[in-house]
């Protein structure tokens, strides 16, 4: 054992040396990449055009915000790597239906990154736009945002049910292994620290399967998100609008006699009731509003801020820029990791809190009963 | 004036999470020292605490992205 520590002595000054050469490395290789003069080019006057912020031209200052929403925001194509005319990317179906032609379906290389319309549509700043201005269009498409989240369903689906599979053929006594050892602390914490603790009583089993798809879906989302490929997926506010619908609905639904006995008639002197029942109306919905906004804004906001260090290098258009941006953008990139799986279980936990509340089990408080017949006992 | 008023909004909202945030770390540091036994539960109830701290001080830079004007 001491020869093992020893060892591990002698060697670790070489550490230190690994990480700066790989720093160094790197920070080389990202500079030594043919620096365009980043620029804003404005529209030669047709407005259909999206300002292209990889433009060359003349020595305007480079749009940082406009390359970091590109990145965090929605797309009809799914973009991997290169500028402009090399760049590899991957078109994806456009469903429209308007109410003049009906439903039309198209894949978005029509539109060849903006510069073509095709049928009567074009693409402005990754919307879709009717030449006809009287023409109304919803956009079913099949965005950069909706392929991801097929693509981590299928990938949610296979995992989960091939653990199940493994319980089922090698049983429950068995040491798990592969998927099942990495996944299954995960599982029981979820059913046990926040299921158990913060539902409790008789029926926490039935809600774990809801907070199980919830804290998965999240988790793997924020991490697909951080993969240079990856999309935004939980950085858009309309995923994260239909989960807090799904939990302000799994949570009103399963409230009972005691949960809406605290909203509409709170245990407090009637006097202040004119004032207590609106705010606790409003809580129904600015819980999950919260949880909504949560969720986007902690992963919109790390990948802007990951996006605009780098960007730094562009800015100041000097090689020197990265040797500051690089390690900057690793710790911040660092803190996204643990910020993707905290958000996560925050999500998980407040649902679980909530529904906590709504089902609650009030027989075991005996001072909170003595409240409830109180005010019974004063109505009728 | 150079820049938008959006982002003076956002420095703002940042220093309401430093205080909030260096608060909670300072408290569970006190909490550590009295009782080291116990720090792993404290170490959790700072985390979440930060996080929802966190989440309050992110309406501020939403509302910031959404009142942006570039001009």
């Amino acid at each position: 054992m001491t020869n093992k520590i020893n060892i591990f002595r002698k060697f670790s000054g070489v550490y230190p040396v690994i990480i700066a050469l790989f720093l160094m490395i790197s920070t080389h290789l990202s500079a030594s990449e043919p620096q365009e003069d980043a620029v804003v080019i404005v529209q030669e006057g047709d407005g259909s055009h999206a300002i292209d912020p990889h433009a060359k031209g003349s020595e305007k200052k480079m749009d940082i915000s406009a390359v970091a929403f590109e990145h965090v925001l929605d797309a009809h194509s799914w973009h991997f790597w290169g500028e402009d005319h090399e760049a590899v990317s991957m078109p994806l179906p456009v469903i429209l239906y308007s109410n003049v032609k009906g439903l039309q379906m198209f894949m978005s290389s029509r539109f060849e990154h903006g510069h073509a319309s095709y049928n009567g549509y074009s693409l402005y700043e990754e919307r879709i736009v009717s030449e006809n201005a009287t023409e109304s269009v919803y956009d079913f498409s099949i965005t950069k945002n909706v392929a991801q989240m097929f693509l981590s369903m299928i990938l949610m689906l296979w995992l989960f049910i091939s653990i199940a599979n493994s319980y089922k053929t090698q049983g429950l006594t068995t040491a798990p292994k592969g998927k099942q050892s990495f996944f299954e602390p995960l599982i029981v914490f979820v059913r046990d620290d926040l299921a158990k603790n913060n539902i409790g009583g008789k029926n926490y089993e039935k809600f774990v399967p809801y907070l199980l798809t919830v804290f998965f879906l999240i988790l793997i989302n924020n991490v697909f998100g951080m993969l240079p490929i990856g999309a935004n997926l939980t950085g858009n506010i309309a995923f994260t609008l239909v989960m807090s619908v799904i939990t302000l609905i799994v949570t009103n639904l399963n409230g009972n006699k005691h949960y809406w006995h605290h909203i509409f008639a709170p245990p407090a002197p009637k006097a202040i009731w004119i004032i207590l029942i609106p705010i606790e109306i409003v809580g129904i919905f600015t819980k999950p509003f919260a949880l909504m906004i949560r969720l986007f804004a902690n992963m919109t906001a790390g990948h802007i801020i990951i996006i605009s260090l780098i960007g730094l290098i562009f800015i100041f258009k000097t090689t020197m820029a990265s040797f500051v941006a690089v390690p900057f953008a690793l710790f911040i990139s660092v803190l996204e990791c643990l910020v993707a799986v905290l958000q996560a279980y925050i999500f998980t936990m407040l649902t679980a809190l909530f529904i906590g509340t709504a089902c609650a089990d009030h027989n075991e408080d005996g001072a909170h009963n003595e409240d409830d017949e109180a005010v019974a006992v004063k109505h009728h | 004036m150079i820049g938008s008023i959006a982002a003076v909004g956002a420095g703002l909202a940042v220093i309401g999470a430093g205080i909030g945030i260096g608060q909670i770390g300072g408290h569970a540091m006190d909490a550590i020292a009295r009782q080291p036994e116990a720090s792993s539960k404290i170490q959790t109830t700072m985390i979440i605490a930060a996080a929802l701290v966190e989440g309050a001080a992110l309406f501020g830079i939403v509302v910031a992205l959404l009142g942006n004007n570039p001009q």
